[in-house]
């Protein structure tokens, strides 16, 4: 299964690829293999001030809804508007056209205290 | 059949093998999907899948004036039943509040079987039992069988494949015979809306079949297709759009009610045809796009009057809308009654629309 080695990773799932102060996020192979058929996305605010682990978006299945967590504190600039008609592009590219949101990272140490490749390949048993 | 204890169909080990995710499902650990509940929904739609229903009881009902006896307890006719032909019909409780919704095939006079729903196995059977007369023997062999619904267009043609020398019955007929002298039974009855058939064999052989099937070309499905069949075709789930608290006219289905027959609950039933319903069991559909609906989602008028929730829902995999069921005053029932429906605390609107909400070309 595939783990992009230069992405971070949280244990809910997410990863996470910062550039400069911005930071894209999506859900993981790994997840979107465990959720299958995902067939809507409803996705935060742009401007919206988040807390670490703050529920901010839904990712649905055809049997449940699972929450999207911001996987560091910060403020949502961008949202991947793309996924309103084409919900299935998480399962098809999760860790590139199937990004949810990108946030304005507060504190960058955070992100860099997330788990790297080698560690999530671990939690998830890869 | 303790209830604190999860129970495994004769299948479930093949479930494993064939890469099935496992859910607990109505006291059983069954698949809820193998590959992808849309793959899945779109094989019984466009070709031939096969689904375990071995979770489902099976009840053995023998001895003179078992057709008269079962008129007291069941709301269907079950003197109109021909022999080799399946029935649906109903248990129901004094207030007329459904306990079970059933399937009862006439094999012969006076020889009925029956299939009751997984969750329901113990209580129909007390229920039955409870109310059996001198002369009949009842007994649950629902240990004793596996069972499998092979649905989709192709069906006949898998069937015939794996039996060259038979004819599938037609529409609800029954079909009973030995092969390597063990009992086979098979009906043309189903959950999809789909042509097919469902087939019973012994437990110890259930996977053997199982795998004859899926080498003749049906794919195994899951649950969570089986669900979404269904309710494209408004078919109820006891449990959520069949409850012990409404009767079978609220939820649509008095054509399987024989009011002329003396069961239990009849006297609720007649008095509701009388007096007129104060509720139905609705389709509704998204008027636009939305998350997917789903059951206990509140149901809200246009000026934000709580009616009702949804008793099931999902994103259809047919026709990719959002498509649910719920009871709603007979004046919010009408088709064309637009209403919303809450996900998260925000509001979708949908439309009550003619059942079923998908129908073969």
């Amino acid at each position: 299964m595939s783990v992009p080695e230069n992405f971070r990773y949280t244990s809910d799932h997410e990863w996470v690829l910062l550039e400069g102060e911005v930071a894209t996020v999506g859900i993981t192979h790994h997840a979107q293999d465990e959720l299958t058929d995902i067939v809507f996305v409803e996705l935060p605010e742009v401007g919206r001030e988040c807390e670490t682990e703050e529920a901010i978006a839904v990712v649905e299945s055809v049997k449940a809804a699972s929450d999207i967590f911001a996987p560091v504190a910060g403020e949502i600039v961008e949202a991947n508007g793309e996924l309103e008609s084409d919900p299935a592009l998480v399962n098809t590219d999760p860790h590139a056209k199937g990004w949810i949101f990108k946030i304005k990272v507060s504190d960058p140490a955070e992100v860099a205290a997330l788990m790297d490749a080698a560690a999530y390949s671990e939690f998830i048993g890869a | 059949m303790s209830a604190d204890k999860i129970q495994q169909t004769p299948l479930a080990d093949l479930h494993v093998e064939l890469g099935a995710k496992m859910i607990p499902f109505a006291g059983w650990n069954m698949p809820v999907q193998y590959t992808s509940i849309m793959d899945e929904h779109a094989a019984v739609r466009q070709a031939v899948g096969i689904f375990d229903i071995s979770h489902m009881g099976q009840f053995f009902l023998s001895g003179a004036g078992a057709e008269e006896w079962l008129n007291t307890i069941l709301a269907n006719d079950a003197k109109k039943l021909a022999i080799g032909e399946a029935q649906y019909t109903f248990m129901l409780n004094e207030q007329g509040g459904v306990i079970d919704d059933l399937i009862i095939y006439r094999f012969g006079d006076d020889q009925i079987f029956l299939v009751v729903n997984a969750s329901m196995i113990d209580v129909d059977f007390a229920w039955l039992n409870k109310h059996l007369v001198d002369g009949l023997t009842l007994t649950n062999e629902s240990d004793a069988w596996a069972a499998m619904a092979v649905q989709g267009p192709d069906a006949v043609a898998c069937y015939a494949k794996l039996f060259p020398g038979r004819t599938l019955p037609k529409r609800n007929g029954i079909d009973t015979w030995e092969e390597n002298g063990e009992k086979c039974i098979v009906c043309r009855t189903g959950y999809t809306g789909e042509d097919g058939f469902e087939f019973f064999s012994s437990a110890e052989s259930g996977s053997t079949w199982f795998k004859k099937f899926v080498d003749a070309g049906a794919k195994p499905c899951g649950l969570g297709a089986r669900d979404t069949l269904r309710l494209e075709v408004c078919y109820p789930l006891n449990g959520s759009d069949l409850s012990p608290e409404r009767t079978p006219l609220q939820a649509g289905l008095g054509f399987f009610c024989a009011l002329d027959t003396d069961f239990i609950g009849v006297d609720v039933l007649r008095k509701q045809k009388e007096e007129g319903l104060i509720e139905r069991l609705v389709a509704i559909k998204y008027t636009g796009k939305g998350p997917p609906p789903r059951a206990h989602y509140g149901v809200f008028t246009k000026d934000g009057e709580q009616l009702s929730e949804l008793s099931s829902g999902a994103m259809s995999p047919s026709l990719k809308e959002g498509v649910a069921m719920t009871y709603l005053p007979v004046d919010s029932a009408k088709i064309g009654t637009l209403v919303d429906i809450d996900v998260r605390g925000r509001r979708y609107e949908a439309k009550v629309v003619k059942k079923p909400f998908y129908k073969k070309d």
